[in-house]
């Protein structure tokens, strides 16, 4: 055979070993992605479950905060309805659930009995666990959706995400607003 | 951002084969003396290597364990302690949970062990347990947490194998030499007087120097791998404080481990061996000193690799910890909202008391708490089927 057909036959072997190794980190980092939302999944259904254990643990003690642990109550019912919904929607009302809860944490600080229970701070700590988890588990699919995405539109992986149709990723983002504010307490 | 922290151990590796190097070098002067042969040198020195590595891939983690007294506990026994651990887990985005274990002992220090992320355990002792809140048990457990993600368990047992192996094998060479090494020398055939003599002083110098290179390679590889941690500890937590403090009690703390010793001392969070107000001398030590990693923490603007970079600089004045690969232009701000729960934190007598019961539920004894307030523990030795509080004299059924 002429050099050039053996120099052809390198040249498209370094190129198909080039695109599988392209595209089999694509994958990797697609599943990584597909894996932390699974994980984030976990944790706000989690959520969800301590909440009427929640409500019913502290309801005893707190009889004058009727409207604080309803409003726990209805952000439950919709986070749980937008748990099928897109990032963004989902996000939101998961956003309005920990608003809703800071503000009953902050009331608890109100009522010494009820911190002294042993029950209410086991629940407790499972709560802030919880919480805990879930905004890790959002950092790390925010960060495995930033890597999966710059590797989608940097050069030249970029070519094999258009050739196989690998779409980027949409990040978790709740409301900074509403997470970062300190929650209001109003005295009657 | 998370995976580019392999690219580092590049340097580790080379440090690695540097120590490999010695043992070669030693194996083959040890042959050249003893047998005329330096083949057979290098094949005792590679025999003891590759048994000392096997015993430590696949029995390291529980001779360590073992050694150290550590009970393995479950969620039920420590929630807090699981529910840390798993939340440094889903935040350094390991795939399995790492076993839990506690040493029941007063010191403060906590470990890492086992060959792979999938058969990782984390160890800490109740001294730890019982002294840290939250934030700075999660800031402890990230370190350990990323010790086992970025594979420094596996790497620092490897490097403690050769380096035992260079250990065992300067010591035994260096003391055939002295005492039976140059007679059996002057009976043999060949016996060249000069060169023989050369040979003898360039074996004994480099059987004496080889021990000590190998330590300083691996207090280097060691420390290295502590500053990583530290950085990585910081970003899984997004708050630096939370390890600085708890570095900060564990540096005021005067008990040393009684469970540990030279052969495991670069696996915990400090150095179990370091004298108190003494910032061990930079060469000699497996850790850097407590107060730099302390200021370093303490420097951080963000809580990226970057800024622990740009941090251990300032501290430094120069120098790098992080490789330029791993130090992706990203901005990472510290957490400043304590995450929700302060409502449900601990104090530290309650916290004492929770590690106690843990401890003593570990030893098999039941618990029963009196409605005087008194808590009786009943051994698992124990026969009768009541029990009277000795407080206030109440008789309780046993189970």
């Amino acid at each position: 055979m002429p050099t050039a057909a053996w120099v052809v036959i390198g040249i498209v072997v370094v190129l198909a070993i080039i695109l599988w190794v392209l595209y089999n980190g694509l994958v990797r980092l697609r599943n990584q992605v597909k894996n932390a939302w699974a994980q984030i999944d976990v944790q706000l259904k989690r959520r969800h479950d301590l909440i009427p254990n929640l409500v019913e643990t502290t309801k005893g003690y707190m009889k004058y905060e009727r409207e604080t642990l309803e409003a726990v109550t209805k952000a439950r019912t919709v986070a749980q309805q937008a748990s099928s919904a897109g990032a963004a929607e989902r996000a939101k009302a998961e956003g309005e659930l920990s608003s809703a809860l800071s503000r009953l944490l902050a009331v608890v600080e109100r009522y010494p009995d009820l911190k002294a229970n042993q029950d209410f701070l086991a629940l407790m700590e499972q709560l802030t666990s919880t919480e805990n988890k879930i905004a890790f588990s959002r950092q790390f699919y925010n960060d495995s959706v930033l890597k999966y995405n710059n590797q989608t539109q940097m050069v030249p992986s970029n070519i094999v995400a258009s050739m196989f149709g690998f779409k980027t990723g949409e990040f978790f983002e709740v409301t900074v607003a509403a997470e970062r504010e300190a929650p209001k307490v109003s005295f009657p | 951002m998370w995976e580019q922290i392999r690219s580092n151990q590049t340097r580790s590796v080379v440090l690695t084969i540097g120590m490999g190097v010695l043992l070669v070098l030693i194996g083959y002067f040890l042959g050249l003396y003893f047998f005329n042969n330096a083949i057979a040198g290098l094949g005792i020195a590679l025999l003891v290597w590759v048994i000392l590595s096997l015993i430590a891939y696949f029995q390291g983690d529980s001779i360590l364990l073992g050694m150290s007294g550590a009970k393995k506990i479950t969620a039920d026994d420590h929630p807090r302690l699981y529910n840390v651990v798993e939340e440094m887990k889903i935040a350094s985005g390991l795939e399995k949970m790492p076993d839990i274990y506690i040493i029941d002992d007063p010191a403060l220090n906590a470990f890492a062990t086992g060959r792979d992320a999938n058969k990782a355990s984390v160890a800490i002792t109740s001294g730890l347990l019982q002294k840290l809140n939250r934030d700075e048990l999660q800031g402890v457990i990230g370190h350990e947490v990323s010790h086992i993600k970025n594979r420094d368990v596996l790497l620092m047992a490897m490097c403690g194998v050769l380096l035992g192996t260079i250990v065992i094998l300067a010591w035994y060479g260096s003391r055939f030499l002295f005492f039976s090494g140059a007679g059996s020398r002057r009976g043999s055939s060949r016996g060249g007087g000069q060169g023989q003599i050369i040979i003898l002083i360039v074996a004994l110098v480099f059987l004496i120097l080889a021990p000590i290179f190998a330590q300083l390679i691996y207090f280097a590889i060691s420390r290295k791998r502590e500053y990583l941690a530290d950085a990585s500890s910081a970003l899984y937590t997004r708050y630096p404080e939370g390890l600085a403090s708890a570095l900060e009690k564990l540096a005021a703390s005067t008990d040393q481990l009684r469970t540990a010793n030279q052969a495991t001392a670069p696996m915990y969070i400090i150095n179990p061996f370091r004298k108190r107000g003494l910032s061990a001398s930079d060469l000699s030590s497996t850790h850097p000193p407590i107060s730099e990693r302390i200021r370093i923490l303490r420097a951080m603007a963000g809580a990226s690799f970057g800024d622990y970079d740009r941090a251990y600089r300032d501290v430094h004045r120069g120098g790098a910890v992080i490789p330029a690969a791993s130090l992706a232009a990203v901005v990472v701000p510290i957490r400043t909202v304590k995450l929700e729960g302060e409502a449900g934190e601990l104090n530290e007598v309650q916290r004492a008391r929770e590690t106690s019961d843990v401890m003593w539920r570990l030893h098999n004894y039941s618990t029963i708490t009196c409605e005087c307030g008194a808590k009786l523990r009943v051994p698992p030795n124990f026969r009768q089927s009541q029990i009277t509080c000795p407080h206030c004299g109440r008789t309780h059924q046993v189970r």
